[in-house]
């Protein structure tokens, strides 16, 4: 079990200090940064004077080695949009979208969990295919489409919640259902399937011969076993919605990592967009590495690979 | 940022057909009369709310109802008058002398006075302190104090623009305040002198401005009518639009034309479009290293300004407001004028003809580069498409295009310059035809006629001297100057305001019906 850990880690690593190259590489090519930053009337004289400052006439692995090291050691620079330090900014941020994300997530569970046990206790059925379309609807909607339709709805027409903002908690219910439905058809499917395989199981058949009650039978006995790998899917799909966070904060204007993230690129802050990209592939890397071990302490068969 | 774009569009479409389904039902809260409130939404939050090192558009506004400047422009009668200062004089051609207002209090408490303005324009002048857009100050040279409420001003060049920048861009600080805060201390907690003042900043998502009630009486601006704006940062146009039609917004500015069309006819809502002094128009290369040779020979870019359309692009796609331009500036800015300046009524006949006789009877191909207003250069392409040339389109970012413009592979570019508002020909058409960078034309009889207009503070050389230069660009169809872009706003039909050309949103002067 050890060894296999050591390796995903190693992967892992690699894996993030991959995308933090390709991410500084990419900036780069986007046109020059230096224009970028000193804006659309600037003369020749203001932009030479931008390079110098920011060091952008060095040559390039040294700036990437030279921003990989402060990183390292904890020194993320400055914004140079908002003229700040960089980590602080990252930070508070970081805890508005790991809310919303997390909320996120526990609303598709609570889509998904019971469309999933329907649509496995009644297989092949109507009420399947039912439970199929109503998980999936959430994933064929374009997820900023599904945020306008939710907002014509409750905020236009209904009055019932406000439109943007973030200031209480009425303002996160949209947002983590247009977020949170991109994420159920896939914990739905993984449960249905899981739960046939269960249900199927002899000590399933078991319990039955005993005179539990269906009840007792499905969620103490046969969700309990099932859901075990929708939990590790959990995991990975919440380092998908600190992704996909963008676009939603963006329409709900929450003041969250993914509308920095926007924003820096809008404004080319390159310390905080390569800052936020590394943030973000580290934490799926992790997230990624949980829910491989957690497969893996599960089933024992996964470790031998 | 193409994702965006997509997403712009078909959300655009859809929001547009599902608005007519909501019409009937979206009632209006009116509390924002009842709360003596306006909420402005935005959808760029500043870097700083210290006009300084903002280059943002709300910065501006911010810059404007927060703060006061020397000398203010009546934009009714275009006419400068005497703001922090009471009046003024023009000693020589690099020397200024103020007279300052007495009386005046800022925000925080502190007497404004000379020490305020010797401050500020010392401090924004040295380029140490990296002011953000460096072309508002760094034509001062430094500022001296004569006396209390006296102060001298000079420039490093003779720059006849001084007066229309101190209007405009060039606010002035309490120089204890700023002295001891600086830059970061005005971005935490602003203080300005002007009609508003702020009283609660959560940078990225709102502030919150409040009416000053010790602003003094003799200000043109004139103190402020509505007691509270709270400015929220919103950055999706679709979402600003649904504040509006739950109610819970009052004012946003730049919407698109379809969308403007669509909130015209909810009854809540009102539509106010106005002109703006942002140009649009297109360079043609015609350097000898062009791309595209064939743009040399006048006959040709004179074909091209002839086979646009400009009457029916302005009235169809452009909208309400905007107007077709002889000249390369925008009407108001001094020393912009189209007398005299050859016209190019639309005539594709005539197009062919020209290009025939340039050798081109069947036309030929070239690239067009474009960075905003998209719908635009494709009703261009399509005109130019008529008369045989065959434009294909690359549309980038704004610093992506000015790469390759300056790198001398653009053959045709649809742009657009808003001179920072500034009313003087100086802000605009030196940039295309000065000689720098951005110059692809690099004719010398132009360029010196800029540079004698640049450099002379007798108000008629510098008339004559931009008018011979206009006359030549038109005549020799250097650049084809196209039209003037609008703005459109959607407010409440509670609230009372004006649009003016220069995008300034004039808080202070709002009031409710």
């Amino acid at each position: 079990m050890g060894g296999y850990i050591f390796k995903r880690l190693g992967l892992a690593l690699a894996v993030a200090v991959a995308v933090s190259m390709i991410a500084f590489l990419l900036l780069r090519l986007s046109g020059d940064p230096a224009i970028a930053i000193a804006g659309e009337g600037a003369r020749a004289a203001d932009i030479e004077l931008v390079r110098k400052t920011y060091g952008f006439d060095r040559p390039l692995p040294v700036q990437y080695v030279d921003w990989l090291g402060k990183t390292l050691r904890g020194d993320l620079g400055e914004s140079i949009y908002f003229k700040q330090p960089a980590a602080p900014l990252i930070l508070a941020k970081l805890q508005v979208t790991m809310v919303l994300a997390l909320w996120s997530i526990v609303f598709a569970l609570a889509i998904s969990l019971p469309l999933g046990v329907l649509a496995a206790l009644y297989r092949n059925s109507l009420i399947d295919r039912i439970c199929l379309a109503l998980a999936v609807f959430g994933q064929a909607l374009p997820n900023f489409f599904f945020a306008l339709l939710l907002i014509m709805l409750f905020s236009i027409t209904l009055h019932w919640l406000p439109v943007s903002g973030s200031d209480s908690w009425r303002h996160f219910v949209m947002p983590t259902i247009a977020l949170g439905y991109y994420a159920a058809p896939a914990f739905m499917r993984l449960l249905r399937a899981g739960m046939i395989e269960v249900m199927d199981a002899d000590y399933i058949r078991t319990a039955r011969a005993k005179g539990l009650p269906a009840r007792t039978v499905v969620f103490k006995h046969a969700l309990r076993n099932a859901v075990v790998p929708v939990v590790a899917l959990a995991a990975v799909q919440l380092g998908f919605l600190l992704g996909g966070s963008v676009v939603i904060e963006t329409i709900f204007a929450l003041d969250g990592l993914g509308y920095l993230a926007y924003q820096s690129i809008t404004f080319k802050d390159f310390p905080v967009m390569q800052n936020i990209v590394l943030l973000l592939s580290v934490i799926y890397v992790v997230l990624t590495l949980a829910s491989d071990v957690a497969n893996a302490w599960l089933d024992p068969r996964i470790r031998v690979r | 940022m193409q994702q965006q774009k997509r997403r712009h569009a078909i959300t655009g479409f859809i929001a547009g057909a599902l608005l007519a389904t909501v019409l009937a039902v979206a009632a209006p809260a009116l509390a924002s009369r009842k709360d003596d409130t306006i909420r402005f939404a935005y959808d760029q939050a500043p870097e700083s709310v210290d006009p300084f090192f903002n280059n943002v558009r709300i910065g501006v506004i911010i810059g404007a109802n927060v703060w006061d400047t020397l000398v203010y422009l009546d934009p009714n009668t275009g006419e400068y008058k005497g703001l922090l200062a009471r009046s003024w004089k023009q000693i020589d051609d690099k020397t200024i002398e103020f007279d300052l207002r007495e009386g005046v209090r800022f925000h925080n408490g502190e007497e404004f006075d000379a020490d305020s303005v010797v401050y500020t324009l010392n401090y924004v002048a040295d380029p140490g302190n990296k002011v953000v857009t460096q072309a508002n100050v760094n034509w001062i040279d430094k500022a001296t104090k004569l006396g209390k409420y006296k102060v001298r001003l000079t420039t490093r060049q003779v720059f006849p623009a001084a007066i229309e920048y101190l209007a405009g861009p060039v606010v002035i600080h309490p120089a204890k305040y700023y002295a001891e805060a600086g830059p970061k201390g005005q971005n935490s907690k602003p203080v300005g002198s002007g009609p508003y003042r702020v009283s609660n900043y959560l940078p990225g998502k709102s502030i919150t401005l409040e009416r000053n009630p010790n602003y003094f009486n003799d200000s043109p601006k004139g103190a402020a009518r509505i007691n509270k704006v709270e400015i929220r940062f919103i950055p999706d146009r679709q979402t600003q639009m649904a504040e509006m039609l739950s109610g819970n917004g009052d004012l946003i500015m730049y919407v698109p034309k379809d969308q403007a069309d669509q909130a015209a006819k909810m009854p809540s809502l009102q539509v106010v479009s106005g002109e703006t002094m942002r140009i649009a128009f297109m360079q043609l290369n015609s350097l000898d290293s062009t791309p595209t040779p064939a743009l040399k020979d006048p006959r040709v870019r004179k074909a091209i300004t002839h086979a646009i359309d400009r009457e029916s692009i302005v009235k169809s796609i452009v909208g309400a407001g905007s107007r077709v331009l002889h000249s390369q500036c925008y009407p108001s800015q001094f020393g912009c004028t189209d007398q005299g300046v050859t016209r190019y009524a639309y005539d594709p006949a005539l197009a062919k003809k020209l290009l025939a006789e340039a050798g081109f009877p069947n036309g030929f191909e070239t690239e067009i580069f474009a960075y905003r207003e998209r719908n635009q250069t494709e009703a261009i392409i399509n005109y130019l498409q008529q008369v045989g040339i065959k434009a294909t389109l690359n549309f980038s970012q704004y610093a992506a295009m000015r790469d390759q413009i300056r790198a001398g592979k653009a053959s045709l570019t649809h742009q657009t310059w808003g001179s920072f508002s500034v009313n003087d020909v100086s802000a605009s058409i030196p940039v295309w035809f000065g000689g720098e960078s951005d110059d692809i034309t690099k004719d010398k009889q132009v360029q010196e006629l800029l540079t004698r207009g640049n450099t002379s503070v007798d108000p008629n050389v510098r008339k004559q001297s931009y008018q011979q230069a206009l006359k030549r660009i038109a005549d020799n169809a250097f650049a084809v100057p196209l039209w003037t872009l609008p703005v459109y706003y959607v407010a409440s039909k509670e609230l009372s305001f004006k649009a003016y050309p220069d995008e300034m949103v004039r808080l202070w002067e709002m009031t409710w019906k």
